[in-house]
């Protein structure tokens, strides 16, 4: 099928939040933001930008009518700073303007006298002061210390990965606009657009009912937009309603980049404890996150590290543990994997420390130490439907890794200035909110009585491909032509309470929410046919927007039927709510059961180094991935091919960069590179795993969003191996990204 | 007022000559369907094609709408994604479909602009040059895979159906329903067009503006501007004895094509993918590159190695300064106020010199180095006779390596020169530590460039024992 947005795409049709014609009389917004990362405000003077021509309003702390608190899970964070500031970037003042030029000169004469404070940047700095976001969170099972004493191997380290700037092309912003009885639409690029109305609510005193978000799609999400699409909404409605005008707030790429935050980066240490026959027995790690000035999704986020401390692997005793550390960087977010990349490049890491100590490749631990069916993990769910060994199995046979580590070798031996390395990574995701309220959505189907059909849910549209999925669903399900359904826009009028678009269960919740309310209309229609052609339900069915009495085609049409269905008061619409069953996890124990399924699959990386100049390339990368019967599979494909590629740009690319007194350096697209069409690999193979039905799915399929990125840790350890190739003692420490730095300087140590 | 087409409509504006197009099209004209990713020129999102008459021919161009000033549109035609829709979608746009290659969708516009230009241009129609065409192109979503079945599919298509032949593109291109059919107007209607020239003015000279309008598109806005891209003498490349010939306008992407230039460097095409992304080049000069004055300008790296000069101009009196002379300091040169360049002379080797670029920066395209390099060596039997190696990224201003080339004067090339050579060159430069690289990497990495400078040029006698 397909993807009905892409042809709008193409003619450069579809709409993003920028690209809605403006009412007359529209203003537009910008936004100062502190110059330090950690001090208090002693001074704002707003007289000289309030001077020029064309700016109306410039807005403070002092007037916002509720409570200046945004924070979600933990309320730690303003809407503007009123005394104190902790990061550089921290909204301060809106200025309010005719046009957005104007808005941002005005920005520019607001002078903002400070007193300073020193500014911490580094987690294990935070945490050393005690500055944690929350107390720290231990999983553990077994007993690791009575475990070293039965290890052959032992090996310890530490790691360091990177932040990531999510970069979605389209860039944050909102529009904003007043309706009659004081209250607001919000047309926001959020993929919580609940969240957006819940927290404009609170910070503008207005109950829920009156403020109306609406989000049509996203130029890209990732995670970026998921708590941090909501302060600019918010910004623009508390604009519209002080100066009575629609508003609004688009921000420039670099104000983007200074003032959201991004991948947290982490600071861990590891011990693993191996038996001579390379299983593992024993596995601790110390994780400490660096969230930013405030709490935003961090402390969901490390719970997320915890559930994947140990990958695709059964490890009989495991303790980990996580701390989630306040630094003066901007709030650090949500981004695909959500700290489950984190985690895995860790115990990945210590099992490459204990191949090179035990003088074994690594990818012969990672395979001897697979889950199966029966593994308990460390937080107590039990695996079940495993296949994370069928992956690698189909993945080694398929795309024939002997013959790939042989080529490698003889490139190796033949040429000494490039050399070649092979690796292979496993990824076992679990699938849910781990927060188990988040894991409900709802729907809204409506069936116009000329037989078209409209679905809400509380799925945002982002490039991932959910309406497609949708209306998969919804055409299966009423047995209509896919062509007469149609996605509307999110909004929290027709559907209410949603969770955001997150954690790769979009399609997956408002999916089943879909099918559900689908479900009801077309047992109405059932009944209401069966009774006009005298015929029993069970012989009724819809197929291709035709009605089949007993398999056999009937003069009604689906059109026919749905208009007498109307004439005859039939109800044709439906409102459903999905809640998966099952979940549960109990945090006074770190026990449970958290996850409605898993995610598997594999990937073999092969990166060429070129060893003068510390450049690679990956050559080629191949996967077998698991995701159940697919719904829509082009659209998986781009799903695993895209998070591949961002997952190799954070471990070899994205470097985010901030000066000891927080000040982002790579703040533009000339600092900040990211993947572009030459850096991708060269060649992706995708494999679907066959006969992979996942029979609790939605129509047997899987999630697949967040899975996939991983498999660019694969790409660090493939050059990792390149470099060993080219220096076999050089000391290559756990740091992601690398870059042409780190490798040249790695390579030619002084 | 100005006069320009956008698309098939006739514009006059009396805006600031200064607006970039991107805020022409999307406020003024109402086109959204050209994007805001950037604004300076790193991701594409924002591409339109510019067409102009040259030798009585309409040639089209991908260029970035952010960094180009309305004041270089007159009398040309732009267009823009909505320009290019027919009733049916071309066979580029159900590529796009058919293969997934677009999911969110806000780059899609740029990326279809751009190989809307590979199809009007290039002579070869093969996935390499549909690549280079997209390069300037930024996808976060797709991992580009299914943009690259997408040219597949593209190329397949096109092979089947079109005949493409270089000399009349738009017309094939206009009767295959792959452009709609007012393209064939334009070129009658450009020559209809009246527009004023604009009076000498003493405003700031602007030629490409692709580094002016990533630094300073705001300040622009409220200064009076000298657009100094249109004037044809100013952008010729000619032989003029032992020199080849450069005008002041004269873009990259011209001096690429030119015979001449490229009798010089041969393998300037494999140099010009590492510089910038196509639709920069087509609209970046190398005297811009030259003013402008970075200590990493890629061009200049290329021109120092040439032993390049300029001959500037101050009203009708003119001089000539050495390429190297011409930097004094950071971003300070041998220019007087109101003096300009008027071309750039870069002499005409003997056969048979060696010459070699390097560059690596973060990522390896469209990105600024962290250190670039330039060779040129003259040899006879293995002795050098004349080595010019110049530096970017290791000063204050883009650097010959003079104590480097003095050394290698007549010397027999062998490893043990080599490694002299790079331990001159690491004591000879001055490199700081920002956000391209530490100062101890910058000089590794140049160290490694003087061993792939001999080892690229003089592999049987520099093999890799070096390095070991």
């Amino acid at each position: 099928m397909k993807n009905k947005d892409t042809n709008l795409h193409v003619r450069g049709e579809s709409c993003f939040v920028d690209d809605f014609p403006c009412p007359a009389g529209v203003l537009h917004a910008a936004v100062k933001s502190s110059a330090i990362a950690h001090g208090t405000i002693k001074r704002i003077q707003i007289q000289n930008a309030e001077k020029l021509p064309g700016v109306k309003r410039i807005l403070c702390a002092p007037d916002i009518p509720g409570e200046n608190q945004i924070g979600s899970i933990i309320q730690d964070e303003q809407l503007l700073a009123d005394h104190e500031v902790h990061f550089i970037g921290q909204p301060i003042a809106i200025v309010v303007a005719e046009t957005a030029e104007i808005a941002r000169e005005a920005v520019e004469l607001i002078s903002i006298a400070y007193k300073e404070k020193p500014a911490v940047v580094d987690a294990r700095i935070a945490a050393k002061n005690g500055q944690l976001i929350a107390p720290p969170r231990t999983f553990s099972c077994g007993d690791t210390d009575l475990a070293w004493a039965q290890c052959e191997t032992i090996s310890s380290g530490s790691t360091e990965t990177g932040g990531q700037e999510h970069l979605y092309l389209e860039t944050q912003g909102a529009f904003a606009s007043l309706k009659e009885d004081g209250g607001l639409q919000l047309i926001s690029s959020t993929q919580g657009p609940t969240a957006v109305q819940r927290i404009a609510a609170r910070v503008l005193d207005l109950p829920m009912h009156k403020i109306e978000v609406d989000v049509l799609r996203l130029g890209g999400g990732f995670g970026g937009k998921e708590d941090q699409a909501t302060p600019w909404a918010v910004m623009a409605g508390l604009a519209a309603i002080c100066v009575r005008r629609p508003v609004k707030l688009i921000l420039r790429r670099h104000e983007d980049m200074i003032m959201t935050g991004k991948r947290h980066p982490y600071s861990s240490d590891f011990k693993i404890g191996l038996t001579q026959d390379g299983k593992i027995l024993a596995y601790e790690a110390t994780y400490y996150q660096n969230a930013g000035a405030a709490a935003d999704l961090s402390t969901a986020i490390l719970e997320r590290t915890l559930f994947h401390a140990s990958n695709s692997y059964y490890i009989p005793n495991v303790k980990a543990t996580a701390l989630s550390c306040r630094t003066n960087l901007p709030p650090n977010t949500a981004f695909r994997g959500f700290g489950g990349p984190q985690a895995m490049f860790v115990i990945e890491s210590a099992i490459v420390a204990a191949a090179e100590k035990m003088g074994v490749d690594a990818s012969s631990i990672q395979e001897k130490n697979l889950l199966k069916d029966g593994d308990e993990l460390p937080y107590g769910q039990i695996m079940a439907a495993c296949r994370i060994k069928p992956c690698w199995q189909h993945n080694t046979e398929r795309f024939n890794w002997h013959e790939k580590q042989r080529d490698v070798q003889e490139f190796n031996q033949k040429n000494k200035l490039v050399k070649k390395g092979f690796a292979c990574m496993p990824v076992t995701f679990g699938i849910s909110f781990t927060n188990t309220s988040l894991n409900q959505a709802g729907a809204l189907v409506h069936v116009y009585n000329d037989g078209s059909v409209s679905v809400s849910t509380g799925a945002v549209e982002m490039g991932q491909g959910v309406n497609a999925k949708l209306r998969t669903v919804a055409a299966r399900t009423l047995g209509v032509n896919p062509e007469s359904v149609r996605i509307d826009s999110t909004n929290t009028g027709r559907v209410a309470n949603t969770s955001p678009t997150a954690a790769s269960s979009g399609a997956d919740l408002n999916g089943h929410a879909t099918r559900i309310a689908c479900e009801q209309i077309r047992q109405r229609l059932i009944e209401f046919a069966a009774a006009t052609l005298k015929t029993e339900s069970e012989n009724i069915t819809f197929e291709n927007s035709r009605i089949l009495v007993s398999g056999r085609e009937n003069d009604l049409t689906w059109n026919s039927l749905v208009d007498s269905a109307y004439w005859a008061r039939v109800s044709l619409s439906a409102q459903a709510h999905y809640a998966t069953p099952k979940i549960h996890f109990d945090k006074s124990k770190e026990k449970g059961h958290p996850f409605a399924y898993y995610s598997f699959g594999t990937a073999a990386v092969i990166a060429r180094l070129d060893c003068i100049r510390g450049t690679f390339i990956i050559e080629s990368v191949d996967i077998v991935h698991d995701l159940g019967t697919s719904l829509a599979p082009k659209v998986d494909l781009g799903q695993v091919e895209g998070a591949l590629v961002q997952g190799i740009g954070w471990m070899a690319m994205e470097d985010v960069v901030f000066s000891e007194n927080g000040q982002l350096l790579a703040n533009t697209l000339s600092t900040y590179k990211i993947p572009d069409i030459y850096f991708a690999p060269e060649k992706i193979q995708t494999h679907f795993l066959e006969n992979a039905a996942h029979p609790a799915g939605l129509f047997h399929s899987k999630a697949i969003g967040e899975p996939p990125f991983m498999y660019g840790i694969g790409a660090w350890l493939a050059i990792r191996n390149a470099m060993k190739a080219f220096r076999p003692q050089a000391e290559i420490p756990f740091t992601a990204p690398f870059t042409p730095e780190r490798v040249l300087m790695a390579l030619y140590p002084k | 007022m100005l006069t320009f087409y956008l698309n098939q409509n006739k514009i006059a504006t009396s805006l600031h000559h200064g607006t970039v197009l991107l805020d022409f099209v999307r406020r003024e004209s109402r086109l959204p369907g050209t994007k805001e990713g950037c604004r300076e020129g790193d991701c594409g999102a924002c591409t339109v094609l510019l067409g102009e008459i040259a030798d009585e021919e309409i040639k089209y161009r991908a260029v970035n709408s952010c960094l180009l000033p309305i004041g270089s549109l007159a009398g040309k035609h732009v267009v823009t994604i909505e320009g290019l829709n027919l009733r049916e979608n071309t066979l580029l746009q159900n590529a796009f479909v058919d293969e997934h290659a677009s999911q969110c969708g806000f780059c899609t516009p740029g990326f279809i602009l751009s190989l809307t230009d590979f199809l009007l241009n290039n002579p070869t129609l093969n996935f390499e040059e549909a690549i280079l065409a997209v390069a300037g192109n930024i996808c976060r979503c797709t991992g580009y895979e299914s943009i690259k079945r997408a040219i597949k599919l593209l190329l397949t298509e096109v092979e089947s159906r079109i005949e493409l032949s270089l000399d009349k593109r738009v017309p094939e291109l206009v009767r295959t329903g792959q452009l709609p059919e007012y393209f064939n107007t334009i070129p009658q209607k450009l020559a209809r067009l009246e527009f004023d020239v604009e009076p000498e003015n003493p405003g700031k000279i602007v030629a490409g503006g692709t580094d002016l309008f990533v630094q300073q598109a705001d300040k622009l806005l409220k200064q009076p501007l000298q657009f100094i891209d249109d004037g044809q003498q100013s952008r010729e490349i000619y032989r003029e004895n032992d020199q080849c010939i450069v005008g002041a306008s004269a873009t990259m992407e011209e001096v690429r094509k030119t015979p001449v230039f490229r009798e010089i460097l041969p393998e300037i095409d494999t140099y010009s993918k590492l510089i910038a992304s196509k639709p920069i080049r087509e609209r970046a000069t190398l005297a811009g590159n030259i003013v402008n004055a970075s200590p990493i300008a890629d061009f200049v790296i290329l021109l120092l190695a040439l032993e390049a000069k300029l001959i500037l101009q101050i009203g009708s009196a003119s001089r000539t300064v050495d390429l190297h002379n011409f930097y004094l300091g950071y971003k300070k040169l041998d220019l007087q106020e109101d003096e300009h360049i008027h071309n750039i002379s870069i002499p005409i080797p003997n056969p048979g010199f060696k010459f070699n670029f390097e560059k690596v920066s973060r990522r390896t395209h469209l990105d600024i180095a962290s250190v670039n390099t330039a060779a040129f060596f003259a040899v006879e039997e293995n002795k050098i006779t004349d080595a010019r190696i110049s530096a970017g990224g290791v000063a204050p201003i883009p650097l010959l390596l003079k104590n480097t080339n003095a050394f290698l004067q007549d010397k027999i090339i062998d490893p043990a020169i080599v490694e002299s050579a790079m331990k001159i060159a690491a004591e000879e430069i001055s490199p700081i530590s920002d956000v391209r690289g530490s100062a101890e990497y910058k000089r590794r990495l140049l160290q490694q460039f003087i061993f792939a400078h001999f080892h690229t040029q003089f592999p049987e006698l520099i093999g890799a024992e070096v390095l070991a």
